[in-house]
């Protein structure tokens, strides 16, 4: 497939640019295989530019007045919003369709990163910068119990694992590819962080205990084989009790306490993905009222529940660090699938335990690390957004969408804004990081599973966000000027008042 | 608070004397006339004078040939509620004065509270007793010289706070409105801003939602949202942002609610921070207070419950006010000199008592309990405090003109640090103003230091220079003397730093980077002197080296991180709400009652005095009496 056939109209003259804060611009609108630039071709031109990925949805509004053209409503992912005012009223449909094509191409090979090339030259590649290899031995070198397997070679054994996974030494690796079989999606227990006091969190897919409390000796020695004899732990479960049980119909289920004796079981629920998207798009609609008054204003924060996951997703990631941390007894979190709140669990209770998290470099590991080779599918989740979902226009409506990523970016800014000197990084880091999430011109948040980046051939066609982001005169604009090293476990407050909104 | 008390009789018994003392039934047993401040720093003279009316207008200009003053209520006689000068349209005749106070309530007849530079004038009153079809000549008249001395338009805008079926409400009782038939080129607008008693209930649904034990987060919105409480802010910010646009435009304003004290005195007070930079400095907000609220008869007493009254008289109105204005600083942190802490410090004392500042319900009243001579101020206790109260991010050159707030919904925030200030758990646990407080003084001194420094080295280098022409080895000197070149540029590097400070950063960008620069460089420049001294100190005298060395000690370079400090040496708890300050010579943290000595430092160029620490102040001293001895 070619670009061209996608691009109905190439160049629209006359064109105005509206969006808040901002002066409008009139000019030229042209569409190109990844951008829409607008640029007013004068000498101190303003240019616009707005890549098609970033759109999540479009609204065509014809214009009521003169019967030609109208404006077309382009809602970006990034929870922006803008209007084109088109005069003609061919253009203003050719436009649309192209927009509306190009925003949902889902053909990986041709989005922008591919098609990219940094201009400047690349300091220290970041593909290659936080290796599952060099990160993994980080956690196992201290320590004999661990070791970093390649049971995953070619991911055989789960799709959604990198190759290399970090398991107790002790545990041969046909013990693994049969608890894989036991586990959700393959994602046997694997190592996610071993604090300094030797208590470990693990993280894995729910079981598959299924409705006839089927067992699974293996599985049972692989995680009793963590905890040594005699010593107990914890299971999180992210769900609430009723979502867990009610998942054994459906294969799923918890681990009985029979079978795990030395385990205790807690549910800490977070929402459900989509759940959290349709909490937050209330919340973005909130934000986007215009001429809403004070009490429809914080009826709509409260409705939009928003607040509650992320004091909920702390209340979780802090009862995870204290077991760590206090009581020091070793944690396995799990969902149902794995790949999304038990991620933000996991891995926002590193960013409270461990202070290399809440460096810059220590900050792009761990999402490196619990994120992208943790199996957190970017490419669905972030494929829309907020806007989409009220959109009846959505062709795809999969329930695949979620802004887990969001929550716990937001949760990070909410320890953030408590311990506003223990992190070497600023605001703007953490929403460059979502903006890219979202669309990028770099690779790193392409794909669902590192299996499939690895098809892709990410590393050598595309350049890595990190790539950018830790050039030294880019990362010296993230460095939070008020950072001092401080090398304690931060305990953040989980009372209402304290949690407030990320702007 | 809960005391846990072992007898079920005792309880009884300080449960009653504790209800009698905190509210006495006479003025004269409250705790004002009775305090006595410990140390002699403060005189009880201080800060009654600090705020002259007459100034305060004079610095409008006023009076001029539109406005004058009139003594007609020297004695309160036409009201007792307002101040003893007054200030009215020149062209307005005393008869008509009169008969305006007559037909307003109270007798609180319009005057002049604000001139703007645009010559538009901000007037207060209180509600008209029209009742349905009653008018007033007199009062007519007062109105149009009003809107006649200002030359700019021939319109008039006058706000009534209230909403609209209120004033219609009052109208049964023989009060109301002015009505725009009656009244010629006026513009009649209503701000709908909810009473007292309104108020009251409010605040106290937003207090209930605070206590909650362990409440869920919808709970919470929910009783946010409840209390109303976000919302009567933005109707008071509205009124302000309509007044100070009405005022910039070069239109007249005439603000009244009912009386004329609570939310007349809200609105003009915001709409002049909004519209005079004046008003947005420490001196100014004092200033502001002392006209709109304390001159014309804001009933503090009744209002905050000093002693026994009517409880259906006690209102917030002052707390929200001053809610309003830190929403203000929230949005524009550059043009406010002060902080959180003076509005945090104002309430405080406003509710204690402990000064006489705001006893008594107007000026009338105060003059009779003559707490002028019996009282301290609470304005003096700020003069004396005021580095606390200072905003570390003020930038003169940014406060100006008019400051227009964004009033969406969205930007509104919960004050967090006024209606929980006393759950230690919910506020962030590293307090960026300490930081940023302590960052600023800590680079004054270190540039300092490092300007005497500059100095000591330029004038040793002399001396070594003319010494080594003497002796023929020049080329040793060449090298340091480059090196000493390299340092500079590197210090003008910094100040360049220091100032391009960001404006748009809240936080102070560069400068903790900075003081790491600043400290690594004294070091430097210390370490640098110290090797050309002691080369010289073979050849010359010693006393060079000596003094140089009771320099050096007497900067502290690294100052200890504020981070993580609980308490200060005397013991006394260091939470966020109290200020961590820093000893200038050896750099520990005390709490401000122990960095009460104020000396100067032999390390600084500027001899400016420092606060320093009792120990250090001990010692400085030591050295100084012997040196003077000998």
């Amino acid at each position: 497939m070619e670009f061209i056939e996608l691009i109905k109209a190439p160049k629209v003259d006359n064109v105005i640019l509206r969006r808040p804060l901002f002066p409008r611009i009139e000019g030229t609108l042209c569409v190109t295989g990844h951008h829409l630039i607008l640029s007013s071709r004068k000498e101190d031109a303003q240019e616009f530019w707005l890549l098609h990925r970033n759109v999540d949805v479009i609204e065509r509004r014809p214009s009521q007045s003169q019967f030609t053209g109208g404006s077309i409503v382009v809602k970006c992912k990034d929870f922006s919003v803008l209007t084109l005012d088109i005069g003609a009223t061919e253009d203003f449909i050719n436009i649309g369709d192209s927009i509306e094509a190009l925003a949902n191409l889902d053909v990986p090979g041709l989005l922008y990163p591919f098609f990219y090339r940094s201009l400047q030259p690349i300091v220290e590649d970041g593909w290659f910068a936080f290796t599952p290899e060099s990160e993994f031995s980080k956690l196992v070198l201290k320590t004999d119990d661990w070791k970093i397997s390649y049971v995953n070679k070619d991911f055989k054994v789960c799709d959604s694992y990198p190759e290399a996974v970090v398991i107790p030494k002790s545990i041969p690796d046909e013990i693994i590819v049969a608890a894989a079989g036991f586990r959700q999606g393959g994602r046997f227990p694997v190592l996610s962080y071993r604090h300094e006091n030797g208590s470990v969190l693990l993280r894995s897919g729910q079981p598959l205990v299924g409705p006839s409390g089927k067992r699974c000796k293996e599985d049972e020695k692989l995680i009793n084989a963590v905890l040594g004899p005699g010593k107990r732990g914890y299971i999180i479960d992210t769900r609430t009790q009723t979502l867990a049980q009610a998942a054994k119909s459906r294969g799923g289920g918890v681990e009985p306490e029979t079978s795990y004796p030395q385990w205790r079981r807690v549910h800490k629920p977070i929402d459900r993905h989509h759940n959290l998207l349709d909490s937050l798009a209330k919340l973005i609609e909130g934000c986007n009222d215009t001429a809403s008054t004070m009490d429809k204003w914080l009826s709509r924060i409260e409705s939009s529940n928003w607040l509650t996951n992320v004091r909920d997703t702390l209340n979780c990631a802090c009862l995870v660090a204290q077991c760590l941390d206090q009581d020091n007894l070793s944690v396995l979190a799990h969902g149902s699938d794995g790949t999304d709140t038990t991620l933000a669990v996991t891995s926002l209770s590193q960013v409270i335990l461990n202070p290399d998290c809440r460096t810059i470099r220590g900050f792009e590991a761990l999402i490196e690390r619990e994120w992208i080779q943790g199996g957190y599918p970017f490419g669905s989740r972030h494929f829309h957004s907020v806007y989409a979902l009220s959109a009846s226009t959505l062709k795809n409506p999969k329930r695949k969408y979620a802004p887990t990523f969001v929550l716990f970016l937001d949760c990070v800014w909410q320890l953030f804004s408590q311990f506003p000197c223990s992190f070497e990084f600023k605001e703007q880091f953490l929403l460059t990081i979502f903006q890219h999430s979202y669309a990028s011109q770099y690779g790193t948040f392409l794909g669902d599973t590192v299996c499939e980046r690895e098809a892709l051939c990410l590393t050598e066609k595309t350049v890595s966000l990190w790539s950018y982001i830790n050039r030294p005169d880019i990362i010296h604009t993230f460095i939070n000027p008020l950072y001092e090293p401080n090398p304690v476990v931060i305990w953040p407050s989980v009372a209402p008042p304290t949690i407030v909104r990320f702007g | 608070m809960t005391f846990i008390i072992p007898k079920e009789r005792d309880a009884h018994d300080l449960f009653t004397s504790l209800t009698q003392m905190c509210q006495p039934a006479s003025i004269e047993e409250l705790y004002c006339f009775r305090y006595n401040t410990g140390s002699d720093d403060l005189p009880r003279g201080t800060g009654w004078s600090l705020f002259d009316l007459q100034a305060e207008f004079e610095r409008m200009g006023v009076p001029n040939e539109s406005w004058t003053i009139t003594t007609l209520n020297k004695d309160y006689d036409i009201c007792d509620t307002y101040p003893r000068y007054l200030y009215v349209p020149a062209s307005a005749p005393t008869s008509v004065l009169l008969g305006s106070s007559k037909f307003r309530s109270r007798g609180r007849l319009p005057v002049l509270s604000y001139l703007h530079s645009t010559k538009a004038s901000l007037c207060r009153c209180s509600q008209p007793l029209s009742g349905f079809s009653a008018r007033c000549v007199e009062d007519e008249h007062l109105i149009t010289c009003i809107q006649k001395a200002n030359p700019n338009t021939a319109q008039l805008f006058v706000v009534d706070t209230r909403p609209r079926i209120n004033a219609m409400a009052n109208r049964a009782a023989g009060k109301g409105y002015e009505s725009e038939a009656n009244y010629e080129n006026t513009i009649f607008h209503f701000a709908g801003i909810d009473n007292i008693h309104v108020m009251r209930a409010s605040l106290a649904r937003l207090l209930e939602t605070c206590e909650f034990k362990t409440p869920a987060m919808g709970a919470f919105l929910n009783g946010v949202e409840g209390s109303g409480w976000l919302r009567h802010i933005k109707a008071i910010l509205d009124a302000a942002l309509f007044i100070g646009k009405t005022l910039e435009d070069g239109s007249s304003v005439l603000v009244h609610c009912s009386d004329g004290w609570d939310r007349t005195a809200q609105v003009c007070g915001l709409a002049q921070v909004l519209v005079d930079p004046y008003y947005r400095t420490l001196h100014g907000f004092q200033a502001l207070i002392t006209k709109e609220w304390l001159s014309f008869g804001h009933k503090f007493t009744d209002r905050c419950g000093h002693i026994q009254v009517d409880p259906k008289q006690i209102s917030p109105v002052f707390t929200q006010w001053l809610e309003c204005v830190w929403h203000l600083c929230q949005q524009f942190p550059f043009v406010f000199q002060f902080n959180d802490r003076l509005l945090l410090t104002i309430h405080d004392h406003v509710h204690s008592c402990e000064f006489g500042t705001f006893v008594g319900n107007c000026q009338k009243d105060r003059i009779d309990l003559r707490v002028e001579e019996k009282t301290y101020s609470l304005w003096g206790y700020v003069a004396n405090h005021m580095n606390e109260y200072l905003n570390p991010l003020y930038r003169p050159d940014m406060n100006i003109g008019f400051i227009q707030p964004n009033l969406a919904p969205q930007v509104f925030k919960f004050w967090r640090e006024m209606y929980c200030r006393w759950e230690i758990g919910v506020h962030p646990r590293e307090s960026l103003i300490d930081l940023m407080v302590a960052s600023k003084d800590h680079i004054n001194s270190l540039e300092d230091h490092i300007r005497l420094l500059q100095k000591k080295i330029k004038a040793v280098e002399g001396r070594i220079s003319a010494e080594s022409m003497l002796n023929g080895s020049g080329l040793e000197i060449t090298q340091d003397s480059n090196r000493f070149t390299y340092k500079k540029n590197a210090h003008d590097e910094v100040n360049l730093k220091l100032r391009d400070f960001d404006p748009l950063m809240v936080t102070d960008k560069f400068t903790s980077q900075l003081r790491e620069d600043e400290s690594v460089e004294a070091v430097n420049e210390t370490n640098h002197l110290r090797r050309l001294s002691y080369r010289r100190s073979s050849s010359q005298d010693d006393n060079l080296t000596e003094s140089l060395s009771t320099e050096f000690q007497s900067v502290a370079l690294d100052w200890k991180s504020v981070r993580g400090v609980k308490e200060c040496q005397c013991s006394a708890p260091l939470d966020f709400t109290s200020r961590k300050s820093h000893c200038w010579r050896c750099g520990e943290i005390y709490c401000s009652r122990c960095l009460d000595k104020w000396a100067t430092l032999p390390g600084h160029i500027s001899q400016k005095q420092s606060p320093v620490c009792r120990n250090c102040y001990r010692f400085l001293h030591k050295s100084f009496s012997i040196e003077s001895l000998e």
